[in-house]
């Protein structure tokens, strides 16, 4: 509408964005499934396929009605009880789980559940002769619990803490008692946000990596996103990583049609912000069953996390810190996490940028429409295809070139600014809309455009999202595993590729230090790039 | 109130929305207060977009002084706009907004610099120049919104409710300030109001909109004696 030539250069940016988005996720799936070719109707090949299919929607369904089962009583107590000494850091801890690389974790449930962990040890003590073992099935349960039961109880508490305060003062003027409050007033806010975010946790563990690759073991544990790592990494048989991977995206694709028409997108609303006065569970009952669920979370959330911490800095850390190896794996992922958060945040605030130029006018084009529409979708898209098959799609593409591991930086840093674009997205979207409509007019009646507005208005105005996405993108690409799993070599070694070989190797010390290393740096970066806005300067002007 | 040429001319203008359209035929003559009244939704800030250039006729033409603005952007309008609120970019200081107004690149000479404090001395800001806006009242970030506008001298200047968010107390002090630099500058402001009293104590004359069109363009004194109409009566309290 005005600044025309600026506005055409916006949207030729963001379509130049997505042309490059939608060519690269393409051409990976074009790679995958046209190849069809090879030893496909074996019997034992098709055995194999139909098991770890098999294995990873069990393991999916029984981590997401675990998760989902031990958030609910987490969160209404949590709901119920908006004070009490020490709420605000169990919160926190919550939030931990989601920056947490998950190695990390996973190393952590090791010190506690495994054969010389914890529980082990009591158990022994006890007179128990029979280890219980974290590798298999109850491991990786565990683990995705672990991983996805705060995530579950955050956004159901978020829900309950949006109900409105004049609800609960009702009740209590009504005298309803406990059981009739859950069954009237909670469940119906619960049972609303049940799809989306046991959609979610499923999406998550039938879509997880790490922590089968670590946790599972054999084929009798093993899920399509590993199978396809060990079909290209070590038995190198194409077909097989081929028809995984088309297995892969049909039933991503599926999960994320179902979740499209069975949930909303969970929102997840600032927990703990305010306090809305609760006046129900005031029975001694219903404090203690609060208290042991709060109780219950918090043990099996801190317990791996202390354990870490504890046998990190039993480790010899001094010589960590001068082992060259550190120092390489360092810089690489310095330098890959920097480059595709870079990338991810340019991409993100382009292509926002450009749809909500294309869709300005007060007449819009179907064209228009559809761009904006496109750019939308492709930003949530990209779940359809995990880390791992998009980078098998790019390592059969890249074969025929020569040693996949010369083209593993460039491959390594996309498939990572990809995997951050949701989230980068969603931080960036909501406060470049607010930032231009709040200034969009004012900018455009003084005439300030091109650099001038990027340096005066844009950048100071949208510093701290911009950033925040940055620190989050930088935190998820520290803390991966899947993209560098395939491509990694001797010549490309990041921190948690280097802190997996430790562990492979036995060298347990050293894993413990590093995972300390590992973890401290991401959970910084994902402080800076989730934290809340503390001081709200900018109020109206 | 008689000029040669009007300060603007909407000539057959229409706007389509997905459930109205607006049409607007009318001159405004240079130099005067046009309060600009109507009740919400009857297409009064829908006006002044269009003559600010961020929305675009899908018929007829607008001029203003005379020439066809069609295909100028916002910027190279002879017109100064100013907002309800947002009117300051939060994160510069008074005087780097007020320079704005001056240079969009912000290369000032120390001349700009001087004028820019006596704007802030004619809003009755003196000292305010390195405030941050979340720190002023809403009162004095409009009047650095005037300065800048003051700055910037254009022809015209657009008000799109500016004193909707102030006290009444407020509201009379910013109507006082307007009155008295339109007596210095004698340029052509248009105000939107909800309030009588605005019209009464600023305005020489009034633009009245109902349901997208024009159906007054009198003096102010013509426009308090009219009767004829529902919407005016409501509008006056003319019950």
């Amino acid at each position: 509408m005005f600044a025309l030539r600026e506005n055409r250069m916006t949207v030729v940016a963001g379509a130049a964005c997505l042309g490059a988005f939608v060519l690269f996720v393409g051409l990976a799936i074009v790679a995958l499934l046209s190849q069809t070719g090879g030893a496909s109707d074996d019997a034992l090949f098709d055995a194999y396929i139909w098991r770890v299919t098999r294995f990873t929607l069990l393991q999916a369904t029984l981590s997401t009605l675990l998760s989902v089962l031990f958030a609910i009583p987490v969160a209404r107590a949590l709901a119920r009880r908006p004070q009490f000494f020490g709420r605000i850091w169990l919160l926190r801890l919550m939030a931990l789980p989601l920056g947490l690389p998950v190695l990390v974790g996973a190393l952590g449930l090791i010190e506690i559940w495994g054969r010389q962990g914890f529980l082990n040890s009591g158990l022994r003590w006890l007179g128990l002769a029979q280890p219980v073992s974290i590798y298999g099935l109850f491991g990786i349960l565990l683990a995705h619990v672990f991983f996805n039961m705060p995530l579950a109880a955050r956004l159901f508490l978020a829900g309950l803490e949006r109900i409105p305060a004049e609800y609960w003062r009702s009740a209590a003027n009504l005298g309803m008692p406990s059981r009739a409050l859950f069954r009237f007033i909670e469940w119906p806010v619960l049972r609303g946000l049940l799809p989306g975010a046991a959609g979610l946790v499923f999406m998550l563990c039938a879509t997880s990596f790490t922590l089968v690759l670590t946790l599972g073991g054999g084929p009798a544990a093993s899920t399509i996103e590993v199978a396809i790592y060990q079909a290209l990494r070590f038995d190198f048989d194409p077909p097989r990583a081929i028809a995984l991977s088309a297995l892969q995206i049909t039933m991503t694709g599926l999960l994320l049609l179902l979740l499209r028409h069975l949930a909303t997108e969970p929102e997840e609303g600032m927990t703990g912000g305010h306090t809305v006065r609760r006046f129900d569970g005031m029975s001694r009952i219903s404090r203690v069953s609060d208290g042991a669920w709060i109780t219950i979370a918090f043990l099996f959330l801190a317990a791996p996390l202390v354990a870490v911490l504890i046998s990190g800095l039993e480790a010899d850390l001094l010589k960590l810190a001068r082992d060259p190896a550190v120092h390489r794996a360092l810089l690489t992922s310095a330098a890959i996490a920097l480059a595709s958060a870079l990338a991810s945040v340019t991409m993100a605030a382009v292509m926002i940028r450009a749809a909500a130029t294309a869709t300005a006018p007060r007449h819009t084009t179907s064209l228009a429409r559809g761009f904006a529409g496109a750019i939308a979708a492709s930003t949530s898209l990209i779940l359809l295809v995990p880390p791992v098959v998009l980078g098998a799609g790019w390592f059969l593409l890249l074969r025929p070139f020569g040693d996949v591991a010369r083209f593993a930086p460039a491959i390594v840093v996309a498939i990572n600014a990809l995997m951050a674009l949701p989230f980068v997205h969603r931080i960036l979207a909501p406060a470049m809309a607010t930032h231009a409509a709040r200034s969009g007019r004012l900018t455009a009646s003084l005439g300030i455009r091109g650099f001038d507005r990027l340096r005066w208005i844009d950048f100071p105005a949208l510093r701290k999202p911009l950033l925040m996405a940055l620190s989050f993108a930088m935190a998820l690409s520290l803390g991966d595993l899947g993209a560098v799993a395939l491509f990694g070599s001797q010549d490309m070694v990041t921190l948690p590729w280097l802190l997996y070989s430790r562990m492979g190797s036995y060298r347990t010390a050293d894993a413990a230090g590093l995972a300390l290393f590992l973890g401290l740096l991401c959970l910084i970066f994902t402080i800076l790039g989730t934290a809340e806005n503390g001081r709200r300067r900018e109020g109206k002007a | 109130m008689t000029h040669p040429a009007p300060a603007i001319e909407l000539r057959d203008v229409e706007v389509r929305f997905e459930t109205a359209a607006l049409n607007f035929d009318c001159a405004i003559a240079a130099g005067g207060i046009v309060a600009v009244a109507g009740a919400s939704g009857s297409g009064k800030s829908t006006l002044l977009h269009l003559i600010a250039g961020f929305e675009d006729p899908d018929r007829g033409e607008i001029r203003i002084l005379g020439e066809n603005v069609a295909d100028r952007a916002p910027s190279e309008r002879p017109v100064s706009m100013i907002f309800q609120d947002n009117n300051l970019f939060a994160h510069l200081d008074v005087e780097t907004n007020i320079g704005l107004g001056i240079d969009p690149a912000l290369r000032l000479t120390a001349l700009d610099r001087r004028r820019i404090e006596e704007a802030l001395r004619r809003v009755g800001l003196v000292g305010f120049g390195k405030r941050l806006p979340p720190t002023l009242s809403g009162g004095e970030r409009q009047r650095v919104a005037l300065a800048r506008a003051l700055v910037r001298n254009r022809p015209l200047l657009l008000l799109d409710e500016p004193f909707a968010a102030l006290d009444p107390g407020m509201r009379a002090g910013m109507r006082t300030l307007l009155r008295e630099l339109h007596a210095e500058e004698r340029k052509t402001i248009l105000m939107i109001t909800h309030h009588p009293e605005d019209v009464k104590a600023l305005a020489d004359s009034v633009l009245f909109l109902d349901r997208g069109r024009i159906i007054a363009n009198d003096t102010l004194d013509r426009f308090l004696e009219r009767r004829d109409n529902a919407a005016i009566d409501r509008f006056l309290g003319n019950a």
